[in-house]
């Protein structure tokens, strides 16, 4: 299977005052196309500073990252902001929906990032509908995030997260917030768009129950991957 | 959704500390509005019809004192001087004291008409019947308008300052003309009368004037004449002080002293009060988003976009406040000239000028005190930004 992701020798180290802390040195890893990979490990272990290096919002200090041919690690912040729109979708631990918004609103900010001329207003709705429609939140489109339960808001931030169409999805502990049934929910979801839409998802997770719905999963510690279970 | 609709959301989220921010803007654009709008007619009127080489002489202690009808032609015969007239303030209201009050002068017809025929410009025949008429008045047009006079009416037109020798206050005057101004929109809101008339039915002040007018060869010899003038009269009762015509007419309106030094601090005062509010409320607003801005970001908004947005909440606050500010102040402005008070000044409704510097203003001001924190937002690290929980 050939290489969707592939970072190679990336090294990140953190530098509080004097100190310097390193989180990784010369990782190694590629995922391929179509795969639902789950990331487990300790606290502290590098899980969420992974997922902001494959998503463009932090940079590495040297190695590769390579998405489907494209060299990120060199691009700047404008060309990563502009490659987050087109490629990436984020899901977060705690929802993160604009609270003036409303559901669709918020499914719809993704959109305001592509030209109306490739995206025409009416076509933006119809996206907005079919994402709403997808996570099953259709009549919830008109409320704000302040009047929906946790598990309808982190739909809502699915809706967001696949309302372009990207490439693949990045989960920082995407159910760490709600009960089982919820979670598991939420998690039948993020499986779903993964086999049928084909979307290649990361999702950071503590829960081995959450992890069993991914096709894999690694185990990252002192910033290794120390094993992987299929 | 554009980036509008989101500019519009945001700035609303909390409506009560927007509404404050929007009124305290609102009170410093009435502020600016008004009292530079005053200003302006002030400086209009001021200025209008003003020929620079005239000169006014007045007593120097201020110019609401007398000085002798003697010194007329005693100025007459300094070098440079091509000619003179005098007028004295009368006091003039017609029947209601309080809300009938308008400018009246007690002035010498012939020379008096001559000197400022720019700005008294009166039918064919009517300068002639003024000079020979003893009791004959000319109004202005606007004045005229406004109690209905026409020519050969006898009007009493009563002095807050004079009383007859029989206790009576009003003099009866024969409209012998009616003057408009130089340009159709000055105010034409005068009466001038024949001194001699004053000089002999009044109690006190005889032989008195109050200012003397003076025409020069040529404006380059106003500073010589005004200091020669004033050397003349130095060291006697009735020093005077002999200024050019513009700056008298502006020591006349402005009797309150340096209304433009005045106008331009409260001014001020307001704004700097509303760049501290609205610049420190901005600041924490758009901290208190600080992870919504993180989200924004993560999605792939542009820093310079969110930059933008922040300046558009901030712009878009300002030019609300400001907008009703000088709305406000145009209408009430607009009112104001109608009434007795305003009509004085002249036009007072809002310059089209004072309007764009006031939109200028609220730019600048919206720029300002979005600055800071536009700029913390384009800077804002994701990371960070979303670290805070
Ligand atoms: N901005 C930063 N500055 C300095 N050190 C940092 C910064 N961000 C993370 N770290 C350090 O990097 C290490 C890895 O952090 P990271 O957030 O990736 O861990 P994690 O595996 O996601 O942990 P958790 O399960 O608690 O979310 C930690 O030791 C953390 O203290
Ligand atoms: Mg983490």
């Amino acid at each position: 299977m050939s290489d969707f992701i592939k970072l190679t020798n990336v090294t990140k180290t953190y530098t509080r005052g004097k100190e310097s802390i390193s989180i990784f040195d010369k990782l190694t890893l590629s995922i391929p196309k179509g795969d639902f990979v789950a990331i487990m490990g300790p606290s502290g272990s590098g899980k969420t500073t992974l997922l902001n290096l494959l998503g463009g919002t932090d940079r590495c200090d040297s190695g590769e990252i390579v998405f489907d041919g494209e060299h990120i690690e060199g691009y700047s912040e404008g060309q990563l902001a502009a490659w987050r729109a087109r490629n990436v979708g984020f899901i977060f631990q705690f929802y993160n929906l604009m609270p003036v918004l409303t559901a669709a609103q918020n499914v719809e900010l993704p959109l305001m990032l592509t030209s109306l001329t490739s995206l025409p207003s009416q076509k933006r709705k119809d996206n907005v509908a079919t994402a709403l429609k997808i996570v099953d939140l259709s009549d919830r489109a008109g409320h704000k995030p302040k009047e929906l339960s946790g598990g309808q808001q982190q739909r809502v931030a699915i809706a967001r997260a696949i309302v372009s169409d990207p490439k693949f999805l990045l989960c920082d502990e995407p159910t760490g917030d709600l009960d089982r049934a919820t979670a598991n929910d939420i998690l039948k979801t993020l499986q779903q768009l993964n086999r049928e839409l084909g979307k290649t998802i990361i999702m950071v997770t503590h829960d081995p129950e959450a992890a069993r719905f991914a096709t894999r999963t690694l185990h990252l510690d002192k910033g290794q991957f120390v094993e992987v279970t299929s | 959704m554009t980036d509008f609709d989101l500019v519009w959301k945001n700035l609303f989220r909390r409506p009560l500390r927007t509404g404050l921010l929007i009124v305290s803007i609102f009170i410093a654009f009435l502020i600016f509005g008004l009292l530079v709008s005053v200003n302006v007619a002030l400086e209009r009127s001021s200025n209008s019809g003003t020929a620079s080489n005239r000169l006014v002489v007045a007593n120097k202690i201020n110019f609401t004192q007398p000085m002798p009808i003697a010194y007329v032609n005693q100025v007459a015969t300094i070098k440079g001087v091509t000619a003179v007239t005098h007028f004295s303030w009368f006091g003039a209201y017609y029947q209601d004291q309080t809300k009938s009050r308008f400018v009246g002068f007690a002035v010498d017809p012939a020379t008096y008409t001559a000197i400022y025929s720019d700005q008294i410009k009166l039918g064919p025949g009517q300068r002639e019947a003024f000079i020979k008429t003893r009791d004959g008045v000319i109004v202005g047009k606007a004045l005229a308008e406004k109690y209905g006079w026409r020519l050969g009416q006898v009007i009493p037109i009563s002095s807050n300052i004079y009383i007859k020798p029989d206790g009576g206050r009003a003099l009866d005057m024969r409209v012998v003309g009616i003057f408009s101004g130089a340009k159709p929109d000055d105010p034409t809101t005068a009466l001038y009368f024949n001194y001699e008339y004053l000089n002999e039915s009044r109690t006190f002040g005889r032989d008195q004037i109050g200012t003397i007018g003076v025409v020069t060869a040529s404006p380059d010899l106003n500073d010589a004449v005004a200091k020669a003038i004033d050397a003349r009269f130095a060291n006697s009762p009735y020093e005077t002080a002999t200024v050019d015509e513009k700056t008298f007419q502006r020591a006349f309106l402005k009797q309150a002293g340096d209304l433009n030094f005045i106008i331009t601090m409260v001014v001020a005062a307001a704004f700097a009060a509303i760049l501290m509010i609205v610049g420190t409320t901005l600041v924490s607003a758009v901290r208190e988003r600080t992870k919504e801005i993180g989200v924004m970001k993560t999605l792939g908004f542009p820093g310079p976009r969110v930059l933008r947005m922040v300046l558009g909440e901030s712009i878009l606050l300002s030019g609300l406040g400001g907008g009703l500010g000088l709305g406000v102040a145009a209408l009430m402005l607009k009112g104001l000239s109608k009434s007795a008070m305003g009509a004085s000044f002249g036009d007072l409704s809002m310059d089209l000028s004072v309007a764009l510097v006031g939109i200028v203003l609220a730019l600048l001001l919206g720029l300002v005190t979005g600055l800071i924190p536009a700029l913390s937002a384009l800077r804002m690290n994701i990371i960070d930004a979303l670290g805070r929980r």
